[in-house]
């Protein structure tokens, strides 16, 4: 985890949102713990995302960074102020809603105007404002309509528009891509992206969509059971997972049986030692390791050098690669990925057939569990 | 990373699932008899009515002709001019306080967290819908027989507040059902606009709770001017609405009179029920 290195002063300033040992209990017969002492400092001006599966509290932390729910223990700081106790409309942010969210009874124009008419502006800067945030999401045309008669992408960009139009220091977004069809999505993932860059706002974006948080982020939280397992760089989580639910999580995995010894591992599958760092709290002895798919290469025939043994099981095309199931020596299974670019895929020996894996080197990651 | 895609097909196969034949009533024997017997039963006693009040004979049984007399006669009658005025007044007073106390008590049953009682409080509200008016008559002549004697005050007052009583179920069911297919998300993301809490209602709750609140009113209006039993226990002399008036002169010489009466009180009531599923419907 590149978080590990030292944090400068200059960074530190720039924390826009500190959450600080948040924990958040709703009271009743079977108290859940939705956030279990959670510590974030999310940057000004970055793309941070909150990743996890329904249930590890990404949105319960949304909710009380918007104001929505007060946090059980713990503070919450925006630019160096505590608002915990700050009313939802007494904070500098604004939220765009799974659903949206948009008043049925007001055209496009008073939706996104809204906000800076509570706010007390002149009407001159909330005319030109509307305006401006309505060419922003490309909607000039549809500026008087009812918001019922939108679509659900258009919807989603007045909502979008609704909430950055008061210029909100800090921008959430609970799932806003979640309602749309998988072309629309990525549409808006790019628009999102701009829109982000354009306007110098912080977003949080929360998703449970792992590809989206890897497109999209500048950093990313991967959270489970209301706690944060680890904070990074898209690059980081995918390539350097801490744990392996991490790395289960994110992409596709090897997970193998290994023993770690001063600084190099030893597949139980055989092969040679790999050079490794082993993160804090790890000793030497049987550890579990992390090899993507994509970093295992197959050919026929029979081992030599640091090469492993294995029988192939499957064989599945899929346009751009071919995945290949395999059976290791140790009888572990075992997926590895070719892309089909360059003729990887159309050499390959046959089902039951016997063949060897190299896996590229640095591409074992020792995990934590 | 392939695995993403996936959570779209489950919808897709949903969708593409065989549906069966709806289950059609009209398909079943004997369907448009029995429909066209029930409506006979419930309109012919009152297009028999209707008909009557334009008769030009003094009787209700022998058609002797088309005439208005009997409407002008009633519109003429300084009785029925001053019953129609107390009837109007006592509605519209009644439905105006049932209607803001519904609405608040909707509010108070759907905006706030579940509280030990609440479903209590709900049977509470609706009460009159359940117990026997002519017990709540009773109870109200007695209690107010007892404060007139005391405060020797004696107006319409009495009637309002029995009528209120009585109206506000009526008024909240609309209400409460336009409140709880109300998004609530829209309420939290006007206070996340820096709407404040006062904003919030004048500005989303209200507005789009409008429909249900003159529904609720239009029905609390129908119900309190129609009512015969409370009013007549309740009334003092001098005091008849235009059910009570109209019982009254049944007690003597039935003419056509009645039934004009009847029959501008029935459109009366069409229109305001027309006008109150209008309004439930939501305007969307």
């Amino acid at each position: 985890m590149d978080m590990s290195t030292p944090v400068s002063e200059a960074a530190e300033a720039q924390v826009a949102i500190d959450v600080d040992r948040v924990s958040k209990i709703f009271p009743g017969e079977d108290a859940v713990r939705a956030l279990d002492d959670v510590s974030v400092g999310i940057r000004r001006n970055e793309f941070f995302t909150l990743l996890g599966p329904s249930g590890c509290g990404k949105t319960t932390l949304l909710r009380i960074i918007a104001g929505f729910e007060p946090p059980t223990m713990g503070a919450l700081r925006l630019d160096g102020t505590d608002i915990s106790r700050l009313a939802p409309d007494q904070r500098p942010i604004n939220t765009v809603f799974q659903n949206y969210a948009l008043f049925p009874h007001m055209s496009v124009a008073r939706n996104i105007g809204f906000g800076l008419e509570m706010l007390g502006k002149p009407k001159r800067e909330v005319n030109e404002t509307v305006d401006r945030m309505l060419k922003l999401v490309q909607m000039e045309a549809l500026k008087s309509r009812k918001t019922s008669a939108l679509s659900g992408g258009q919807q989603q960009r007045v909502a979008l528009a609704r909430a950055l139009a008061p210029h909100p220091r800090v921008l959430l977004l609970d799932e806003p891509l979640s309602a749309l069809d998988l072309k629309l999505r990525k549409e808006m993932q790019i628009e999102l992206k701009r829109l982000q860059s354009e306007t110098g706002i912080t977003f949080i974006f929360v998703t449970h969509d792992q590809e989206e948080a890897l497109t999209m982020s500048d950093r990313i939280a991967v959270m489970r059971d209301g706690r944060i397992l680890q904070i990074g760089s898209p690059r980081d989580i995918y390539q350097r997972p801490a744990e392996r639910f991490v790395a289960n999580f994110i992409g596709e995995s090897n997970f193998l049986d290994a023993t770690l010894s001063a600084g190099h591992v030893t597949l139980k599958a055989g092969g040679g030692a790999f050079a490794v760092t082993a993160p804090p709290g790890v000793a030497d002895g049987p550890v579990s390791v992390l090899v993507r798919p994509e970093h295992a290469a197959v050919r026929a025939g029979s081992p030599a050098g640091d090469e492993l043994p294995a029988t192939i099981r499957n064989v599945v095309y899929s346009g751009d690669a071919t995945t290949i199931h395999l059976e290791l020596g140790s009888g572990e299974l075992f997926k590895a990925k070719m892309s089909n670019s360059t003729g990887g895929g159309a050499t390959l020996p046959s089902q039951g057939e016997p063949a060897v894996v190299t896996i590229a080197p640095g591409a074992v990651t020792v995990l934590k569990d | 990373m392939a695995e993403t895609s996936l959570p779209a097909t489950p919808e897709s196969a949903a969708a593409a699932a065989p549906r069966g034949r709806a289950y059609n009533a009209r398909t079943l024997p004997g369907f448009a008899t029995v429909a066209i017997c029930a409506f006979v039963i419930i309109y012919a006693p009152i297009i028999i009515l209707v008909v009557f009040s334009f008769n030009a004979g003094t009787t209700l049984a022998i058609w002797e002709g088309f005439s208005l007399r009997w409407y002008a006669q009633a519109a003429a009658n300084e009785q029925v001019q001053g019953a129609a005025i107390r009837s109007l007044y006592l509605a519209g007073s009644a439905a105006t306080i049932a209607t803001v106390a519904a609405t608040m008590a909707a509010l108070a049953t759907t905006r706030t967290r579940r509280f030990p009682g609440r479903t209590m409080i709900y049977a509470l509200i609706n009460q009159p819908l359940m117990v026997p008016e002519i017990v709540t008559a009773v109870a109200l002549l007695i209690v107010f027989a007892w404060v007139k004697v005391a405060t020797g005050h004696n107006s319409m007052i009495y009637l309002i507040a029995a009528h209120t009583a009585f109206c506000i179920p009526f008024a909240y069911l609309p209400i409460r059902a336009r409140l709880e297919t109300m998004d609530m998300t829209l309420e939290v993301a006007a206070s996340d606009l820096y709407a404040s809490k006062k904003q919030v209602f004048t500005k989303i709750t209200l507005p789009l709770l409008m429909p249900g609140i003159i529904a609720g009113y239009m029905l609390a209006f129908v119900i309190s001017l129609d009512d015969v039993v409370i009013t007549e226990f309740v009334k003092s002399a001098g005091q008849d609405t235009l059910p009570t008036y109209m019982l009254g002169q049944l007690r003597r010489v039935v003419t056509p009179e009645v039934n004009a009466i009847s029959t501008v009180i029935l459109l009366a009531g069409a229109i305001l029920v027309s006008l109150f599923f209008w309004f439930s419907r939501g305007r969307e």
